[in-house]
């Protein structure tokens, strides 16, 4: 029974965590149709915000919690508004510029910071026993927090004039323009919200991978399956392929390894790509969110 | 007339290229031409991309995931029999085999191109993350460690048939650069055939090739496998340059360089991102030497000015720039010819008047 209750909080952590990573991915795909490939750099700029920050005095869940979005938002924001809003609607281009902006990110860490760090942080709460097994308190919080996050998200699409104006936005961004609404600024908040959550990610991540110029690329591949096998929609694709491809994963990685498991999860988004070339929000659950 | 015109470019860039290779060992020193061997690997690589990209219109961000697989197969068959040449074999074999399952998914699920590049981006992420993992001893094919971190080491090259006599770097330079020039020709011949005509179409108008009756899934899989096998070669090339493969040739940075070369050199064009190679390849060499500039930073700065500024490439935006002024200098030398006929029949007419 210890085993079972262990092993599904394991699973659960594994889909929290892929949730959490992608999410910010998920938020900017489904709105503006761009994929950001610099995406693992925003979860790495959001640790070190987090990492800096503590070493110079500052609490650590101030640190996570409202440094780290906050200043890869700022990031999201200028960089928006410098490269990205020149490529909208050529789509391949801003994968390219985006990539660049990838390996602008990492070399400008190195150059800053050096290619390792000395300093790392440790997760905040201690461990929690589960019969004869023990288990991270800090993987529960961050299991917590991500709940917390797609809920928030929710509430903010559907219940603020906000998140109704995004939405309309990104169903015809030439009707709402012509309603009025200055789509520029809705692509440029969505972006800076986007990499506001990828900047929570990689500041809540920090004190269990710890953090180099080059974490992004760890993330990065997994955020990516995540968000293409979900689809379209962002909360429902981030959430349902999460669970499919973390479970999977989990399930098989605790049979094998973690090897294994890795490849179970590429796999699984292969086959499920083949069966569903639109992600899974693109054959069911069209109508969600 | 076209079509010779257009192959005797081939061959004119082929000769340059075996004149490169005889001339480079009297006057480059002997490390540069080791360094070369490698960059010839990667060269390989830019064109092999430079032929699914620029010519299938398939999107390819993990085309390293086939140039590292190459890489590792050569390394391990050569290890386990113990020749370089059915090793070779292998690892175009194990690079066009995967790529064909792969595409299988990705071309008859009728993936789009943009998320094509991401599925074959993440297969050599995962790949990365799994080469990594791999350093136990348990991990080993045949008498071949695959080593985790530190790789594997590549043996070097040898005869045909006779193990025993290994190639110097020198000869591994010649016998890199003649197959380069090779699969430089091949591709510039396979991109005029019927196959390599129907795939520029479909790079062009998919629906329209498709209405026309040809099977675009087909012959997208067929280029892509085809690319992947050069690629293979490419990493055979490479890891006997460095004599060593590790899980980098699969890393993110080596993906995108890649895209950068073919980016800077010009889709489209064949010679371009190969010349992009050897450029950018001595560029970030230099930069290395150096602690100031990142070369992180500075391929990403290549990459966004090129995206933003240049989208072309430089090969066909010189070529354009050539037809502009061909087709000025054309015009005009049709302007003064024109004014010259008018003058004399306005002469002859004003002579009959007469």
């Amino acid at each position: 029974m210890d085993l079972v209750v262990s092993l599904a909080l394991q699973i659960l952590y594994g889909i929290a965590n892929l949730a959490l990573i992608s999410l910010g991915l998920a938020i900017i795909f489904g709105m503006m149709r761009v994929i950001n490939l610099a995406h693992g750099e925003f979860l790495m700029l959001g640790g070190y915000t987090v990492v800096i920050a503590t070493n110079n005095g500052v609490n650590i869940w101030i640190a996570m919690l409202v440094l780290a979005p906050l200043v890869v938002g700022v990031i999201g924001v200028v960089v928006e508004r410098l490269l990205i809003r020149w490529l909208y609607g050529r789509m391949i281009d801003t994968l390219l510029a985006t990539w660049g902006l990838s390996l602008l990110f990492i070399g400008l860490v190195t150059s800053i910071f050096g290619a390792s760090t000395a300093t790392t942080i440790s997760p905040p709460l201690g461990v929690i026993t589960i019969g004869a097994y023990t288990s991270s308190g800090y993987e529960m919080f961050l299991i917590v927090v991500t709940v917390l996050l797609l809920v928030a998200v929710y509430a903010t699409l559907k219940l603020t004039t906000l998140g109704l104006v995004a939405r309309g936005t990104m169903q015809n961004a030439e009707m709402s323009s012509a309603l009025g609404v200055s789509t520029s600024r809705i692509y440029m908040i969505t972006f800076g919200l986007g990499a506001a959550v990828t900047g929570l990610a990689g500041g809540l991540l920090a004190p269990i991978t710890g953090i180099l110029p080059t974490i992004g690329a760890v993330y990065i591949a997994k955020a990516f399956i995540t968000v293409i096998s979900g689809g379209m929609a962002i909360l429902a694709g981030t959430a349902t392929a999460s669970v499919l491809l973390g479970g999977v994963n989990g399930i098989v990685a605790f049979l094998t390894g973690p090897t294994i498991g890795e490849v179970a999860l590429l796999v699984t988004a292969i086959i499920l790509l083949r069966l569903m070339p639109r992600g899974i929000t693109g054959t069911l659950f069209r109508k969600s969110l | 007339m076209r079509l010779s015109r257009d192959f005797r470019g081939t061959l004119i860039v082929a000769f340059c290229g075996l004149a490169f290779t005889l001339v480079a060992p009297e006057v480059l020193e002997f490390f540069t031409i080791i360094t070369l061997s490698q960059v010839i690997g990667l060269a390989i690589l830019a064109l092999s991309l430079a032929l699914v990209w620029g010519f299938g219109g398939i999107l390819c961000f993990g085309q390293t995931a086939f140039f590292g697989l190459g890489a590792y197969a050569y390394a391990v068959t050569a290890t386990n029999i113990g020749g370089s040449t059915g090793a070779i074999l292998m690892a175009i074999l194990v690079a066009a085999a995967f790529a064909a399952i792969l595409g299988y998914f990705i071309f008859y699920g009728r993936v789009s191109d943009v998320y094509l590049a991401i599925i074959t981006l993440t297969v050599a992420l995962i790949l990365y993350s799994l080469t990594r993992r791999t350093s136990g001893p348990e991990y080993k094919i045949g008498n071949a460690l695959l080593g985790g971190f530190n790789g594997t080491a590549a043996p070097p090259l040898n005869l045909p048939g006779d193990a025993g006599t290994v190639l110097f770097p020198e000869d591994t330079f010649y016998v890199a650069m003649i197959v380069l020039i090779l699969a430089y020709v091949f591709c510039c011949w396979l991109v005029r055939t019927h196959f390599g005509r129907v795939c520029i179409a479909i790079r062009e108008n998919e629906t329209r090739a498709e209405l026309l009756a040809y099977d675009i899934r087909l012959y997208k899989l067929g280029i892509f496998t085809i690319g992947a096998a050069l690629a293979g070669l490419g990493g055979v090339f490479f890891c006997v340059g460095v004599s060593r493969v590790t899980p980098d040739v699969f890393s993110l940075s080596q993906a995108a360089v890649a895209i950068i070369w073919v980016i800077v050199g010009g889709r489209g064009t064949l010679i371009g991102p190969i010349l992009a190679t050897f450029a950018l390849h001595y560029l970030t060499a230099s930069l290395g030497s150096q602690a100031l500039l990142n070369a992180n930073l500075v391929l990403g700065i290549v990459l966004i000015v090129f995206v933003l500024l240049v989208p072309k490439g430089v090969v066909p935006s010189i070529i354009d720039l050539a037809d502009i002024r061909r087709q000025r200098r054309v015009a005009r030398s049709r302007e003064r010819r024109l004014r010259l006929r008018r003058t004399r029949n306005g002469s002859e007419s004003a002579g009959v008047a007469e």
